[in-house]
């Protein structure tokens, strides 16, 4: 059995940090577990969202900040949805995103690394190159194989651009992620 | 209203055929759509998984694009643009983050308190045109097409920031083929997620749900599933290779996007609305419809000669009858 000294765990800062950047009251989860009965990617998880909120009122930061299922919630809000206390559960889960990605912790670094892969062609081009995306995020991981047999299928259907659509504004959302940057190191 | 449009990335892209579609549709129901001049990316979930006033910023400048070029509403036909457009703007209304924003954007967080509305072009064509407007202008009804409508998941969640149909149960989309003459079947999965950008990093979770969603189309006897969003249509058609088909039955199940139907009621030639830059073959599902209506027609005819051999039989009776009493 796991058992934890709930006040020795407990980071009253971290708590605070949560429902101050989400505009959440994580007070008012009482368990429910509606949210986890509606996660679609609830079984790929390491600990489900209800048990992630449980976790947060405890202050138990390693545990939360630490596991793989921030990662893994794929945003679709059915929690937020079914959540009897209007609590934007979604949103809870991008912060932690947040927190954790400031603090270096990544437990699924091939989410990761393929949002930067995205990010990355957004700040270059102004707009999202797809197949550059794919290359970068290949080149990142030495995934070679990834989706190889998808090209026979999609390669004839003429929706695969070439080329980047760049934009005039290109300096100017290069300026946003630029500040974004700024703003985070301050 | 003055509409401004914001095509969205993969529109340009492996969605080039939802682009071409919503663009012939729109013109086909006189709806003018203004592209915002030079618009960006709204950094979809990537930018709000990192941090929410780049992901507000990265959206709000389009919509103060479309604001510029004196557009009162955007619309936008992918749901993860239309997520971002909408959460940036609703988000405005806190001080605090419409200064942080202000702040990437080197924008007066005045200008960023009034921005346009923003709406789906699926809310678009049903509350602006309406579907009385639309059904007047089906020149080619479906007939036979059985058609499970798959929304997506966040197209109408969360309700409060969207704001648009049942977040649980949608239904403007079922309304709108019916219109069409589709016959919708009963589609439990309408928001439940395909898995996302997942497919690249995690296959397994686009396997299992989009798995998931298409057994469900199948065995409600669909012969497509429609579709309104970009990331859905790839997983559920160029990745219905990959899927874990529950119960281990694979069939083709076309996968269109549903201004390529509308667009195709409405007349409009089948090479305007990319039907061809389908991975599974449209035909199919045509052609399964056409099925439908011959095994109709067949058992219409045999109900009006089982009806006309009783009438006659009653007429003979009757016959014999007069005969008798005479």
């Amino acid at each position: 059995m796991d058992v934890t000294n709930l006040e020795s765990v407990r980071d009253d800062d971290f708590i605070h940090a949560v429902m101050e950047e989400s505009g959440q009251d994580l007070t008012h989860c009482y368990q429910c577990g509606n949210c986890t009965a509606g996660c679609p990617c609830g079984f790929v998880y390491d600990i489900q969202v209800s048990q992630i909120m449980r976790n947060l009122q405890a202050g138990r930061k390693d545990k939360v900040l630490n596991s793989r299922s921030i990662w893994l919630c794929l945003s679709c809000s059915s929690c937020t949805t079914r959540c009897p206390n209007n609590i934007d559960v979604a949103r809870v889960m991008d912060v932690l995103r947040h927190i954790a990605r400031r603090e270096g912790r990544v437990a699924e670094k091939g989410v990761t690394t393929f949002w930067d892969a995205f990010l990355a062609s957004v700040r270059k081009h102004g707009r999202v190159y797809e197949l550059g995306v794919v290359a970068n995020y290949v080149a990142r991981t030495g995934r070679v194989w990834t989706d190889i047999d998808l090209l026979p299928r999609i390669a004839p259907k003429g929706k695969l651009s070439p080329m980047p659509h760049g934009i005039q504004g290109r300096d100017e959302i290069a300026r946003i992620f630029q500040r974004y940057e700024e703003e985070r190191t301050r | 209203m003055n509409l401004a449009y914001y095509p969205g990335c993969s529109g340009l892209g492996t969605s080039r055929e939802y682009e071409r579609s919503t663009r012939a549709a729109c013109a086909a129901l006189g709806v003018k759509l203004t592209e915002i001049p030079d618009w960006s990316c709204c950094g979809s979930t990537p930018a709000h998984a990192l941090e929410h006033a780049l992901s507000g910023a990265l959206s709000a400048r389009n919509l103060v694009g479309a604001a510029r070029a004196g557009c009162d509403t955007v619309a936008t036909p992918c749901p993860s643009c239309l997520s971002n457009l909408k959460t940036a703007r609703h988000r405005m209304a806190d001080d605090g983050f419409r200064a942080k924003v202000g702040r990437l954007l080197d924008e007066s967080a005045d200008k960023l308190a009034d921005l346009p509305d923003v709406q789906s072009v699926l809310e678009t064509l049903v509350t602006r045109v309406g579907l009385d407007a639309i059904r007047a202008k089906v020149r080619q009804p479906f007939a036979g097409l059985r058609v499970a409508p798959y929304y997506g998941c966040i197209m109408t969640r969360p309700a409060d920031v969207m704001r648009f149909d049942d977040p649980e149960n949608p239904t403007s989309m079922d309304d709108l083929l019916t219109a069409l003459g589709a016959e919708v079947v009963p589609f439990p999965y309408k928001v439940e997620c395909c898995g996302a950008s997942y497919g690249v990093t995690r296959r397994d979770i686009v396997a299992r749900l989009s798995g998931r969603l298409l057994g469900a189309a199948r065995d409600a006897g669909a012969h497509a599933v429609v579709v309104a969003c970009p990331l859905c249509q790839m997983n559920l058609d160029l990745r219905q290779t990959q899927v874990e088909w529950p119960g281990g039955k694979a069939v083709d199940m076309p996968v269109f996007y549903f201004t390529q139907l509308l667009g195709r009621a409405l007349g409009v030639p089948d090479a305007e609305l990319g039907l061809e830059q389908l991975c599974v073959d449209p035909g199919i599902a045509f052609r399964r419809a056409a099925q439908v209506v011959a095994a109709r027609q067949a058992e219409e005819a045999a109900q009006a000669a089982k009806a006309a051999a009783k009438a006659a039989q009653a007429r003979q009776a009757a016959a014999v009858n007069e005969g008798g009493r005479a």
